[in-house]
């Protein structure tokens, strides 16, 4: 959080004493422990928002530690590996441990947020791996992807958190799906090498695989199955593609490389890119997942146990969106430009408006929920396909806020189900009346998830939209793509509060939910980080813009370079010069032309 | 590949000095077989089956790390090349590991049917000198000599265990196919010696060569004897249409010789089939040159389906494995199909790492039948994740290496095949390589079946833990690590291997 030296200071971080205190005072009745707990997650919160003020760093800007990425990464996998060993007949130790990584991973991440991030690529560890095909161990973080590993080294110690209060079986293989699958996501955000990321790409689908099918639901093994052939068959043809890819570099250059930076400098013909292009694109939208490609989500989600499900919504499935953003749109800006017009109508009538109709007519919780990602994500999507700056950093915001609010819904759904065992709307209402911090709990997130002003997920969308509206990319349908999905955030308003009446207010009819208890201390625990967060982004957006515009800046200059003098229609492979800017070529591999275009203007 | 210098006859000797001592085991064999008795001769059996098959593939293995010259042996019959050291070394292991496998645990040392092990020992050492014949034959006399070698004594193996019915029916199968396919391919052989007057490849070659660019294409009798060929070709490897026998002789065989048949034969005869129409054809990656890429690939893309498609039907894990074994052969064939040094440094790299895969996977299920009486059916495998927790992970990890995810070498092996087929480049090599990567998923979707038996269905009628064998669980760990290490770190040996093959990487 922050250096040792200014942690003495108590002084200079009274907004986090002051948030303690209340965190800790204001709960009645409860136990000491959640008031502790309560109190230190509202320090830590008011305690970000006050790292990231403008202004308040001082001091000489920090150096980067090269290796904490891989840290980052090896440590679940290490863990996962350890765990292996672990006694099966001790699940207190199990539990502890895997708890107990993925807290060290968290404290880990937050030094990420030490260094400003500048334009370019942070944190950069590059190892060799296979020199004859040019993969190297290449990892880093931008702009980009900082939130995501944040996001997932916050998640992923939530679910856990919240899955050992409901899973008491096999306990040993949860916590080593649970550490392998942490790692693998992680990998999947920092990788910058092509081949490495697809390893951790295909890596992380055993443990979801496992999880669902496991400790899910009746029709798990079906759900399951289905998760795992959509996904593969999306990504053995980007594998196809990647390798293509490959083999022009190696043409182009005479040495081969897998390195997102090399790559991203060969311009292919536009035949083979719009092939390349769908073959990346298809594995990311089967991923988000967009329409026609969601079908498997609603099942994996009704089935799978409730962290598999979190995980799942909050980190899974914005793999597929920074994956799109960073290699489909990255490699291929030509082909991902060309399509972009009709990509961002499917979003909008597939994703947006679909999703939320569907969303509104299902009779289970979860599926509501479900489908709701489906319409958030077409928010996301349909940010990247405009391609504005403001657009993708909404984009990007909005992966963070579909990632915390939906995370939360999930949870309290679990909450719900872990009481009653059942999911059915109809079962309940009224519930208001016997559970009322629950209910609270739930009209804050649901409030962020229609996209509330105050709330975090009002930001993201609006930026989205606004980006829209003034997209040159989507041309005569900008505006017409901008109104409708405006009116989708108010479709999403009609589904999640109907949902809301249904289950908490009205008569409390049903004689089963008489005695429901209220939130458990561990329920609070785990939920707590994610309201305060909703209304950290919701109140504080700029502190969170800030640290990925200049990275989007590059990403975008980038972009349009590429789309200029008409560099899209060439009609053979042609090798662009390295980026003029160090800072975007950070750990590159040497390659022809990069010394050269150091001397250029 | 340049002209080898040719030796004769006695100058040769040295070079084949693996197959001498695979000789000289077999006779060794055959007289401890008839004069020990009891413990003591179980303990020379294993004893001159390890030293004999360690001692050959140490001289392999020796050659190979010193990059031995290539050399022609016997006036051309014979090809001493690293290419066949690799195939020599690694049929050595595989003949080790199911000897192995099919070592006796009991004092009375017999197997099904009362048979000895000795005489399967035996039987393997002679298979194993086939193999390597065959991996080293540039004449077609000798490529005639050591597949016969090779089928003859794997009809023996397959019917092995005689009371079993279903043995005896897969080896009758096995036995009315291989004269088929031998007699289609020596008919093909004749084809192709009345056009060129010629039985050593390159001599052929070199005809084919003169007469193709007399004709501006392939002469249509040389394409005529090819097929024929491939018949004979595509039996060994089990490559659709060929594959009829594969799944019943799979099925039936005792697992030990089922997992050799799947590994041994399949890589010898890629070996061959490389071979041939590298010397033979000359054949090129080039689709307007000559018919090979075309039919080498619609081959690929038939076999990877049908091997694929009809193994998601089984119910039975030796024959569902017997299927994917085609879909494998087909992936090979991938490599195969553009006709370059990359392309067969792939398939050695596959073929290494294949044989890992499958043997691991047979070993499982040869333990677990050992235990609950002959059970190969997907529902033996119900709740093995808590029953026998190490098997069940080992299992885990050599189905994932087959379907090719990463990080296991299945995935590498795949990946080095796909790249090989890309860099042909050229829109049909894009169609095969398509269907290619699809047939992975379709494959997942079987491997998966044992998996979700494993580990996701509760155990069915006994939840007992599973007491395997010690040795059977060692061998599978051991089998287990080189999948994942080589899916984690493979640069060496496929360094080795392209550098073994004449590609400079």
């Amino acid at each position: 959080m922050s250096s040792p030296a200014d942690v003495l200071t108590l002084w200079g971080h009274w907004p986090a004493v002051a948030a303690a205190a209340v965190g800790a005072l204001v709960p009645r009745g409860e136990a000491k422990q959640t008031r502790i707990a309560l109190a230190v997650f509202a320090a830590l919160a008011a305690g970000l928002v006050g790292h990231l003020w403008p202004g308040v760093a001082t001091g000489a800007a920090p150096t980067e530690w090269p290796g904490l990425l891989d840290l980052l990464v090896v440590l679940p996998i290490a863990g996962a590996v350890a765990v292996l060993f672990l006694p099966r007949q001790s699940p207190k130790v199990l539990r502890r441990f895997t708890l107990g990584v993925l807290l060290v991973d968290l404290v880990f991440s937050l030094q990420l947020l030490r260094v400003p991030m500048t334009r370019g690529w942070h944190f950069v560890s590059v190892h060799e791996w296979v020199p004859s095909l040019g993969i190297r161990w290449h990892v880093a973080v931008d702009g980009m992807s900082l939130w995501l590993v944040l996001l997932t080294t916050l998640i992923t110690p939530i679910a856990a958190y919240a899955s050992f209060g409901s899973i008491k079986t096999r306990v040993k293989e949860l916590c080593f799906a649970l550490l392998l699958l942490h790692g693998a996501m992680i990998g999947g955000f920092v990788a910058l090498d092509l081949l490495v990321f697809y390893v951790f790409w295909e890596l992380m689908l055993v443990p979801m695989y496992v999880m669902i099918g496991v400790w899910g639901g009746p029709d798990k093994i079906k759900a399951a199955i289905k998760f795992f052939l959509y996904t593969m068959t999306g990504s053995v043809l980007m594998l196809a593609a990647m390798i293509y890819m490959v083999v022009q570099y190696t043409k182009l250059t005479g040495a081969p490389s897998f390195d997102l930076l090399a790559l991203q400098r060969v311009l292919l013909p536009r035949e083979a890119q719009a092939l390349c292009f769908w073959a990346f694109a298809i594995a990311f939208l089967v991923k988000v997942p967009m329409f026609p490609l969601h079908t498997w989500l609603p099942d994996a989600h009704v089935q799978a146990p409730t962290g598999g499900s979190v995980i799942l919504a909050a980190i899974m499935l914005k793999l597929g969106t920074y994956g799109y953003l960073r290699f489909a749109m990255g490699l291929f800006p030509g082909a991902s430009g060309l399509n972009t017009a009709n990509l961002a109508g499917v979003a909008v009538l597939g994703g947006i408006l679909y999703g939320a109709l569907v969303a509104w007519k299902q009779s289970d919780i979860k599926r509501v929920i479900a489908y709701s990602s489906v319409a958030h994500l077409g928010f996301v999507m349909l940010g990247l396909f405009a391609v504005t700056p403001s657009s993708i950093s909404g984009s990007i915001l909005q992966m963070v806020n579909h990632g915390i609010s939906t995370g939360a819904l999930f949870l309290l759904v679990g909450v719900l189900y872990d009481r009653r065992h059942t999911r059915e709307i109809a079962e309940y209402g009224g519930i208001a009346k016997v559970m009322p911090i629950y209910t609270a709990l739930w009209v804050i997130v649901t409030l962020a998830s229609i996209g509330v002003p105050g709330t975090n997920g009002f930001v993201g969308e609006f930026m989205v939209i606004m980006g829209t509206m003034v997209s040159p990319r989507l041309r005569a349908f900008a505006g017409i793509d901008a109104t409708l999905a405006a009116f989708g955030v108010v479709l999403g308003a009609v589904y999640m509060l109907g949902l809301t009446q249904r289950v908490f207010f009205g008569p409390l009819s049903n004689p089963k939910n008489r005695h429901l208890n209220d939130v458990t201390p561990r329920e609070t625990i785990a939920l707590a980080p994610l309201v305060l967060l909703v209304f950290a982004i919701g109140l504080f957006p700029a502190l969170f813009v800030d640290r990925m515009k200049d990275s989007v800046q590059g990403f975008y200059d980038h972009y349009q370079y590429v789309w200029g003098e008409g560099r899209v229609e060439r009609a053979n492979a042609e090798l662009l010069p390295p980026s003029s800017d160090p800072a975007l070529e950070r750990g590159a591999p040497p390659g022809p032309g990069v010394a050269a275009a150091a001397g250029e203007p | 590949m340049g002209a080898p210098l040719v030796l004769d006859n006695v100058q040769s000797l040295p070079f084949i000095g693996p197959e001498l001592t695979l000789g000289a085991g077999i006779l060794l064999l055959l007289v401890w077989e008839l004069v020990a008795h009891g413990a003591r001769k179980r303990v020379g059996l294993l004893a001159i089956m390890f030293a004999t098959l360690g001692a050959a593939g140490a001289q392999a293995a020796f050659a190979l790390a010193h990059d031995a010259p290539a050399v022609s042996l016997f006036g051309g019959l014979l090809a001493s090349d690293g290419f066949a050291h690799v195939f020599r070394v690694l049929f050595a292991f595989v003949t080790a590991v199911v000897a192995l496998y099919a070592a006796p645990v009991r004092a009375d040392d017999a197997l099904p049917g009362k048979r000895s092990t000795g005489e399967m020992y035996l039987l393997l050492l002679t298979v194993a000198l086939g193999l390597s014949f065959m991996a080293m034959s540039r004449h077609l006399l000798m490529i005639y000599l050591s597949i016969e070698i090779v089928s003859v004594i794997s009809f023996v193996l397959a019917a092995f265990s005689i009371d079993d019915k279903k043995s005896s029916e897969g080896a009758l199968k096995y036995v009315i196919y291989g004269g088929v396919a031998s007699g289609i391919m020596l008919y093909g052989m004749s084809w192709l010696y009345g056009a060129t007057q010629s039985l050593a490849l390159p001599e052929i070659g070199a005809r084919v060569a003169a007469m193709s660019a007399a004709q501006h294409g392939v002469p249509p009798v040389v394409f005529l004897a090819t097929v024929c060929m491939l018949a004979g070709f595509g039996y060994k490897i089990s490559a659709a249409p060929f594959h009829m026998w594969t799944p019943d002789v799979y099925e039936g065989a005792p697992t030990p010789v089922t997992a050799f048949l799947s590994v041994g034969p399949k890589a010898a005869g890629f070996a061959v089939l490389v071979r041939f129409f590298a010397e033979a054809l000359r054949a090129t990656g080039s689709l307007h040159a000559s018919p090979w890429p075309l039919v080498a690939g619609v081959l690929a893309m038939l076999t990877m389906t049908v091997g694929n498609l009809s193994a998601i039907g089984q119910d039975n894990v030796k024959r569902m494995l017997a299927y994917s074994s085609i879909a494998h052969a087909g992936y090979m064939l991938l490599g195969f199909a553009v006709f370059s040094t990359t392309g067969t440094a792939a398939i050695v790299f596959y073929a290494l790492t294949y044989c890992l895969m499958n043997l691991g996977a047979f070993l499982v299920v040869l333990a677990l039948a050992e235990q609950n009486g002959g059970d190969e059916s997907v529902g033996a495998f119900r709740g093995l994740g808590t029953r026998a927790p190490v098997l069940a992970a080992c299992m885990a990890v050599f189905l994932f290496s087959l379907t090719g995810l990463p990080p296991f070498a299945g995935f590498v092996g795949k990946f080095y095949l796909f790249a090989a087929l890309v860099r042909g480049g050229g829109n049909f090599t894009w169609l095969v390589a398509t269907v290619g990567v699809l047939n992975s998923v379709v494959s997942l979707f079987y491997y998966a079946r044992v998996l979700r038996s494993m580990y996701l269905t509760p155990a069915g009628a006994s939840d007992a833990p599973v007491v395997v064998a010690r040795r059977h669980t060692a061998t599978a760990i051991a089998l287990a690590v080189p999948t994942v290490a080589l899916g984690v770190y493979w640069a060496p040996l496929y360094d080795l291997v392209a550098r073994t093959v004449g590609m400079v990487p």
